[in-house]
């Protein structure tokens, strides 16, 4: 089952390779992982989506809390939370398509970033689905590159999650 | 007044009550090296970085302070690993520091340069690069107290050049601020609840003892819990000395080569309290069948440990020194009820008895050909109860916990979680110079010695007078066993075919080679050893194919275990 947890960690030098280092050395799985910043700036904000049945998950959470430059993981699993991932793709526009490829990215709301007279660079946001379904429809068209960012998470409601909790 | 990092480093260990550290010098820790020779602490030189990381290991096992071990960047630094590693598995605070090259040429590949923080990530319990002289005081702060709080385990500071060398204001903060790190849990008192009722509610209850209770200090706390409850008592290697194995209720050891009686009580139990201990897979066996019938109730400080390995009914995360006291005083509060369950479990503890009786931990004696378990016998009947015993890793290192009966704790130092042969010499040179007048006595085969035998040049250098017992079986006596039982006696690369005179090296660094061949030689050769001065090699030349039995073969259950060969 898929999980997607927040990992808040001290904003130092050495530290993503500790997170990684504990997913590869116990033989987790990591699909995707951002990483930036918070608003105070002495932490960083991780977002993981990972993959375990309920006892794997309890030793990753486990685990990533014993890290002594872990200050806080959140697992949304088992709550309501609302996630966006940006795509980035640069598609094939010869002159047969140019229109197809406008009126797919409207239907998303993307935006197109950059033209060229051979290709669109286009950016979207959304749910993970979301932008699988796009990159299904874009493919046919001709994608030369694309790249995407990982989901990142916030729970629902007022509640906040900060590194005092 | 402004202080050099090398300097700033070792008045931080001065405060952190560090009075020895071992350690080997090189250029990228050679300031450090010029203020030491101004600075009160003791400096032991080993003969191999790896000797002296496992000889601040054992200091910090017999001590409970924290080992420090010194060594430069890059060949140094990287000799540190296996003993890094080795206390890493044990859980040991211990604080090493290892040279870096200059910042500046951190990442080029500079002459001596290892990246050591990549290297021992996953062999730390944490590690620190210092990149600023300012930052070094906080840090030597926090890995003493990441090294001792908590679960413990070893701590790398890494320290280029020229932090060493540039200067700051000293001052050595007072209190430690990590935000990611609340070590102390107290455990949740529903759950003790929880524990002292299925405690009650138990007909066949086993205490199932690890390494934590020796960390902890937890003896006399333990032993009253376990005369509180009158239950049977099985330890891991590394909970051997916490409970006197002279007890009624002590069963030894339990796993791979427990005993008979402690693996059946395990497996027929109804409840199992774990101390301090973690499932390991050489303890458990085949997890399917491991204690079927048991109800779990697992204590331990790291929240790792619990659930990791075996389904657990009652978690009770927390120090020991926290929950074996509460746990104690939860079931004294049941006056009656005790006194009904020591009643109802006195069938239980007979069953233990006739399990004893029909599979003691034994051997064959031989008239000519001394056997491994005599002369660790005899060691125990010539030996102080103090006396500290290392060992390396083989076969010797299961007869001495099958045959040593250990009595007092800390008295035991082994590689219990990694199993590093070549550990046991430099650990005897750890615990003796932490302890100058106690015996300190390294049992050892033959192939394990070899791995750090130059450590004989230290222990004759600084005169710590540590004596070594070799049971020699010119064998890898624990491979070779394997050997025969699961592969048709096909002795692939296990004979030692070149027959050292132990004796003769002992002589050549300047301590003192005895041997016996004869069994009647044995208690002689003993006796004349530990009276000795200086230290001594005492070699047996033993039964060449001896087997450590009882076995459970390797994913077999702990009920299955073969008997004799
Ligand atoms: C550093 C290291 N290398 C290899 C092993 C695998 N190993 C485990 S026991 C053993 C044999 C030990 O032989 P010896 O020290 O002579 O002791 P004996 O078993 O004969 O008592 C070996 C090779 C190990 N534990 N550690």
């Amino acid at each position: 089952m898929k999980h997607t947890i927040s990992v808040l960690v001290e904003n130092e030098f050495g530290v993503l390779p500790r997170v990684a280092g504990l997913f590869s050395g116990r033989g987790f799985n990591i699909d995707s992982l951002s990483v930036a910043p918070t608003l105070d700036p002495t932490i960083s904000r991780m977002t993981i989506v990972t993959r375990g049945d309920n006892r794997i998950l309890e030793q990753i959470s486990k685990q990533l809390n014993k890290l002594i430059d872990v200050i806080k993981v959140i697992d949304f699993t088992e709550q309501n939370f609302v996630e966006r991932e940006m795509v980035l793709v640069k598609v094939t526009a010869d002159a047969e398509y140019r229109a197809e490829v406008l009126r797919i990215a409207d239907i998303f709301r993307a935006n197109v970033v950059d033209v060229t007279a051979r290709s669109y660079s286009i950016e979207a946001t959304g749910t993970p689905a979301k932008l699988d379904a796009l990159i299904e429809l874009l493919r046919p068209l001709g994608i030369k590159e694309l790249v995407r960012s990982g989901p990142i998470v916030l729970g629902r409601g007022p509640k906040a999650w900060k590194s005092s909790e | 007044m402004k202080k050099t990092g090398s300097q700033i480093l070792l008045e931080c260990l001065r405060l952190e009550g560090v009075e020895t550290v071992f350690g080997y010098p090189g250029g990228t820790v050679i300031n450090i090296y010029d203020d030491l020779m101004d600075s009160p602490i003791n400096h032991i030189l080993n003969r191999h970085e790896q000797a002296a990381v496992h000889a601040a290991d054992a200091y910090a096992r017999v001590t409970g302070k924290v080992g420090v071990a010194f060594a430069t960047s890059g060949p140094g630094a990287t000799n540190t690993v296996t003993g890094l590693a080795t206390a890493y598995m044990d859980s040991i605070p211990m604080v090493v520091i290892t040279g870096q090259v200059p910042t500046p040429l951190i990442g080029n590949d500079a002459f001596q340069e290892a990246d050591m923080i990549g290297i021992t990530r996953p062999i730390t319990k944490h590690n620190y690069l210092v990149r600023d002289v300012k930052d070094l005081a906080r840090i030597i702060k926090q890995a003493f107290y990441i090294a001792r709080s908590g679960r413990p385990g070893p701590v790398l500071v890494d320290l280029p050049k020229d932090v060493q060398m540039s200067s700051t204001t000293f001052e050595y903060p007072e209190t430690v601020e990590l935000r990611g790190y609340k070590p102390t849990v107290s455990a949740n008192p529903r759950q003790l609840d929880k524990a002292v009722k299925l405690i009650l509610a138990a007909r066949k209850p086993v205490v199932y003892v690890g390494g934590g209770a020796t960390l902890s200090d937890m003896s006399d706390e333990l032993m009253e819990f376990v005369e509180t409850i009158q239950a049977p008592v099985t330890t891991t290697l590394m909970g051997m000395a916490s409970f006197p194995n002279t007890h009624p209720l002590s069963m030894g050891m339990l796993g791979m080569h427990g005993t008979f009686y402690a693996n059946m009580a395990v497996t027929d139990s109804d409840l199992l309290i774990a101390l301090g201990a973690r499932f390991d897979d050489r303890v458990t066996g085949k997890i399917a069948t491991f204690a079927p019938d048991a109800k779990i109730i697992h204590v331990d400080v790291d929240p790792t440990s619990i659930k990791k390995n075996v389904r657990v009914d009652v978690p009770l995360v927390g120090m020991l020194q926290d929950v074996l006291p509460r746990l104690t005083a939860g079931l004294q509060k049941h006056g009656d009820e005790l006194r009904e369950v020591i009643a109802a479990t006195a069938g239980w503890r007979q069953q233990i008895v006739t399990w004893r009786e029909e599979h003691p931990i034994s051997y064959k004696q031989t008239k000519n050909t001394i056997k491994p378990q005599y002369v660790i016998e005899k060691l125990r009947e010539l030996t102080d109860d103090d006396a500290i015993i290392a060992t390396e890793v083989g076969q010797h290192q299961m007869w001495t916990a099958q045959f040593f009966d250990f009595i007092q704790p800390r008295t035991f130092v082994t590689s219990g979680g990694l199993g590093t042969m070549g550990y046991g010499l430099p650990a005897a040179l750890g615990a003796q110079a932490a302890f100058p007048k106690r015996q300190v006595i390294d049992i050892s085969g033959d192939g394990s010695f070899q791995m750090n035998s130059q450590e004989l040049a230290t222990l004759v250098q600084y005169r710590l007078p540590v004596k070594i017992v070799i049971l020699n079986n010119n064998f890898l006596g624990m491979v070779r066993q394997w050997q025969q039982l699961f592969f048709d006696r096909r002795y692939s690369q296990t004979c030692m075919e070149l027959p050292v005179d132990f004796v003769k090296l002992a002589e050549a660094y300047g301590a003192t080679g005895l041997r016996a061949t004869r069994p009647d030689e044995v208690e002689q050769v003993i006796r004349q050893g530990l009276e000795t001065p200086g230290p001594v090699i005492m070699e047996f030349k033993v039964a060449r194919e001896e087997n450590v039995l009882p076995m459970v073969p390797a994913g077999a259950g702990l009920n299955e275990m073969v008997l004799a060969s």
